[in-house]
């Protein structure tokens, strides 16, 4: 304790010295966001409380905690534990590990610093990419000892991924190899022709030890070979290229109108990259409309010009359509629009990625509809080898084509973090399940285009003297679905109108036959039965569906094809145990023999409609009745 | 306060300094819950984060006012120099002002000294929160927590989701990436946003220090009729302060580094009566500044618990 105090009181200037005479007018800082990643034992919360400890970050009281902490709980004997200090949530306190991204603050006389710290282990590649999606350096740790592991290979390649320029390889617990200069540099070279492979341009490797403070904060005695500087040295100076994003064309995206009253129109957002100036040509994306700058407003007075990472305001001269969701950009290079694109994904939810589910999708402040199509494939983050994937599951990263239900106004993520980077929310819990990098458009959104065609589908169905609709019949096997959509049909016909029917089963004998029953597959069975029942409904035929249809996500989104008041859901409501009392098929047997599997009701979902336009308790009336009431609903509406 | 000029054409890259990136990135945050909520708040609790968050927000949507009101869950026992403050700043920002009392606290006259910290807590602030975002069905609602005060803060996400009951679930947080922020939630869930989240106190200080932003005056020394009790010094605010038999009211020169309920806020010796004497002492102190509070101790991992609970 007198020891820690004594070296407290040694440094209580340091910081002061940080800010200089006048602290409220001293000499502005910049700031550096930086990840620290390693294996389980390589000692990274070490190695950041260490370097909060010898910045001056830990305060008398902190430190007594900890050092009643480091008594209970700690691995260093009477020392004290530094990785008890960053290791914040009880449960991982009891488990000595750290189980997700925690920032960590502390600062110098150049620079202030922000650290995300994050877990080494393989489950939790979901909170590395977290935090290296704001991280402008990282520090890759290994240990002297082991070398380079699978698990550097793995941080290393996701550092790639998200787009950090900057490495540090700090090889850590020198002192357990006897500060050896001849096992740093075999460590360097083998990491040195890894990095390169994967396309880690500039790496600056640092022999520390955390535990003992060597080349942390200041030189080590015992690595006189080493004549670099130490790791907060490095940090302190190294040029991270944020101006880099400047010189690039005006990028704008935007969060909100503010419209206080008649005489104001502003368009408020943090300028992703470029600079803006008042009377500069912008165009509004993806409407494609010019305007000019008039004025950049901000509660401290009018600016003469914006960069890159300010939050501001514009005017413009001419009074256009711009929305939260629209994106301002240089006139004269403004960025790409496309809704088809391939993309790689890393998945972050338990629930598999369901490839033709629609996901929210948010980039920048756009929110739109994506589906995403099967994957490419999928990466071995350990070996980089590409493996056949149909899906993607917990922590899982591929490479996959998708689209977007509206165009989106994007730049590859490698040239911007803020127009490429995207998250995937579910539709029904809204999780964030999923985060993802577009490369590139696809050519193919760029060059189909949509054929006009002069028959209209107003005009099809007006020869037909009726009103295109489709009668989605969902329920689980052997409800009754198809005997009721059978009975509707033969009545519609009856009356002159001119239907089809589409059966779950014939359709899987054609169309859908290469699709199985797992989830993925279930998807894409609605999908395409979704776009074949809208193509029909343009031809001005009611269409009337008899599948399982088993998810509301899929439900929702064939909803989402057709016109307004054209869906007309129909709830085929038998209780599991009257169907497979009435097994019609012999199914249900199978299913509990074990002899089918991923059986709807029995091993497989079923999510029963909340709010279904027609529902038919079949328990309660005759198929006659169901059929009916359905034909009066669709001749009413 | 901000140099009227960041940048001009033609004279090269500009480097934005770390308080410019934390003001822009505060900013933001407040654009997309306004965008995005239906119904947000902004928690005022007139401390020195509360002053710099609702001139943040001030500045987000000028030249319109901030459009959500502010809310303050009283307890009836803060200081006196903090209600001042409070109805002055609200007058100023031209924002509606909400004060919610728990009225079943305020039915049994619950209080520091008789009920203890605890239990105090519990029922005007983790209570009365809970009351007023669901009397007034708010869906998003701001503080101005910090990820450097505590420990279980520094892994909470900037949107901080809760369960229709309040509850915080660790486990279950939303990741997190670049500045894409995921709104979306069921009906009845809400969530809590932290603008200032990676704001340490150093920067709070410069910053209310570059924007001239009007605090509570007890942040700065002065003399002031105090009582030690349990190792804090606390300051006798108003008549309703017990003191025992004999015990005077000492005069001492104090300041407060953290405002709270009066009988639960500690007042550290100070001689520093200007911001440039609190940001060296600030920077010199070798206590964190949460050191002050009595709630934060009252049990191991006490923060991460009432979090879990509800408490901001």
């Amino acid at each position: 304790m007198a020891t820690v105090a004594a070296r407290l009181a040694l440094q209580a200037d340091a910081p002061v010295a940080a800010v200089g005479a006048d602290p409220v007018r001293h000499r502005p800082r910049s700031l550096l966001r930086f990840i620290t990643c390693g294996s389980v034992d390589d000692g990274k919360s070490t190695l950041i409380g260490r370097l909060l400890y010898d910045t001056k970050l830990i305060c008398a009281d902190q430190l007594a905690a900890l050092e009643d902490d480091s008594r209970r709980h700690g691995t260093q004997g009477t020392d004290i534990d530094f990785a008890l200090l960053v290791d914040g949530l009880a449960a991982e306190r009891e488990q000595g590990i750290t189980i997700d991204v925690a920032y960590r603050y502390f600062a110098t006389a150049q620079r202030q610093f922000i650290v995300a710290d994050t877990p080494g282990h393989e489950q939790y590649t979901r909170n590395m990419v977290t935090g290296a999606s704001t991280a402008d350096l990282a520090i890759i740790l290994v240990d002297a000892r082991k070398g380079v592991l699978t698990q550097t290979r793995r941080h290393s390649y996701l550092v790639q991924l998200l787009g950090i320029r900057q490495v540090v390889l700090a090889v850590n617990k020198m002192d357990l190899v006897g500060y050896d200069q001849a096992r740093f540099d075999e460590i360097v070279s083998d990491y040195g022709a890894f990095a390169r492979s994967i396309g880690i341009e500039a790496c600056t490797a640092l022999p520390v030890s955390g535990l003992r403070g060597d080349h942390i904060t200041g030189p080590s005695a015992h690595m006189p070979w080493y004549a670099g500087p130490s790791l907060l040295a490095h940090l302190e100076t190294v040029d991270v290229d944020v101006e880099a994003v400047q010189r690039r064309p005006l990028r704008l995206p935007v969060q909100w109108v503010n419209r206080p009253d008649q005489d104001f129109r502003g368009y408020a957002g943090q300028i992703a990259a470029g600079t803006v100036c008042p009377g500069d040509a912008v165009r509004v994306l993806p409407s494609g409309r010019n305007t000019t700058v008039t004025r950049i407003v901000t509660a401290d007075g009018d600016l003469d010009a914006a960069v890159a990472g300010q939050s501001v305001t514009l005017c413009f001269a001419d009074e256009i359509d711009c929305s939260r969701g629209d994106v301002i950009v240089r006139a004269d290079e403004p960025a790409q629009v496309a809704d088809r694109f391939e993309a790689t994904i890393v998945w972050m939810a338990q629930e598999e990625l369901l490839p033709g589910r629609p996901y929210w999708l948010k980039l920048a402040t756009q929110t739109v509809t994506a589906t995403i199509h099967g994957p490419k494939h999928q990466v071995n983050v350990n070996t980089l080898e590409h493996l056949a994937a149909k899906t993607l599951g917990l922590n899982a990263i591929g490479v996959a084509t998708l689209s977007t239900d509206r165009p989106l106004v994007f730049e590859p993520y490698t040239g911007d973090r803020t127009l490429g980077g995207f998250i995937l929310v579910d539709k029904l819990t809204h999780a964030t399940v999923g985060a993802g990098m577009l490369h590139f458009a696809l050519r193919r959104s760029q060059n189909v285009h949509w054929q006009a065609l002069d028959v209209s589908r107003e005009k099809r169905a007006g020869l037909k003297h009726q009103r295109p609709a489709v009668l989605w019949f969902t329920g689980l096997s052997g409800a009754g679905k198809s005997t009721i959509a059978n009975l509707v049909e033969k009545q519609l016909a009856g009356l002159h109108r001119h239907t089809f029917l589409l059966d779950g089963d014939n359709v899987r004998h054609g169309l859908n036959k290469d699709l199985g029953f797992t989830d993925a597959d279930r998807v894409e069975n609605v999908r395409r039965v979704g776009e074949v029942a809208r193509l029909m409904t343009d031809a001005g035929l009611i269409v009337i569906t008899a599948f399982i249809s088993p998810f509301r996500a899929e439900r929702a989104m064939v909803r989402q094809m057709m016109a307004p008041g054209e869906f007309i859901e129909i709830f085929v409501d038998t209780p599991l145990a009257a169907a497979e009392a009435r097994d019609v098929k012999g199914l249900y047997r199978k299913a509990r023999a074990g002899q089918l599997r991923n059986f709807t009701g029995i091993d497989s979902p079923y999510e029963p409609p909340q709010d279904p336009e027609i529902h038919i308790d079949t328990t309660a009336i005759s198929p006659e009745e169901a059929a009916d009431r359905i034909v009066a609903r669709l001749l009413d509406a | 306060m901000t140099p009227r000029t960041v940048g001009s054409p033609g004279t090269g890259p500009v480097r934005l300094t770390h308080l410019q990136r934390l003001e822009a990135e505060a900013i933001h945050i407040m654009r997309e819950v306004v965008a995005e909520a239906e119904r947000p708040v902004m928690l005022y609790s007139v401390g020195k984060d509360s002053a710099v968050m609702l001139h943040l927000a001030r500045k987000a949507f000028f030249p319109a006012p901030p459009p959500f009101p502010l809310l303050h869950v009283d307890t009836t026992w803060k200081f006196r120099a903090m209600y001042e403050l409070r109805d002055r700043m609200a007058r100023a920002s031209g924002m509606d002002l909400i004060v919610h009392r728990n009225p079943e606290a305020l039915a049994r006259n619950i209080n520091p000294f008789e009920h203890g910290s605890a239990l105090h807590t519990a029922l005007w602030k983790t209570e009365g929160l809970k009351q007023a975002l669901d009397r007034y069905g708010f869906d998003a609602a701001f503080g101005g927590a910090r990820r450097d005060e505590e420990k279980s803060r520094a892994k909470e996400r900037i949107f901080s989701f809760r369960s229709s009951s309040h509850r915080w679930d660790p486990k279950q947080q939303r990741p997190e990436l670049w500045n894409l922020y995921n709104a979306r939630k069921a009906p009845g869930e809400s969530i809590r946003v932290f603008p200032l989240s990676n704001w340490t106190e150093l920067d709070v200080w410069q910053y209310i220090g570059r924007e001239n932003i009007p605090i509570v005056p007890l942040y700065f020394a002065d003399l002031r009729p105090t009582v030690a009790r349990d190792g804090l010094i606390l300051m006798v605010d108003d008549e309703r302060f017990p003191l025992a038999p004999g015990e005077r009211p000492v005069l001492r020169q104090i300041r407060f580094r953290t405002l709270g309920c009066y009988p639960l806020t500690g007042a550290v010796p100070s001689d520093a009566r200007t911001l440039p004497e609190i940001i060296r002492e600030t920077l010199a102190a070798t206590t964190s500044e949460r050191q002050g509070r009595a709630i934060d101790q009252d049990q191991a991992g006490s923060m991460e618990k009432k979090k879990q609970e509800g408490y901001f």
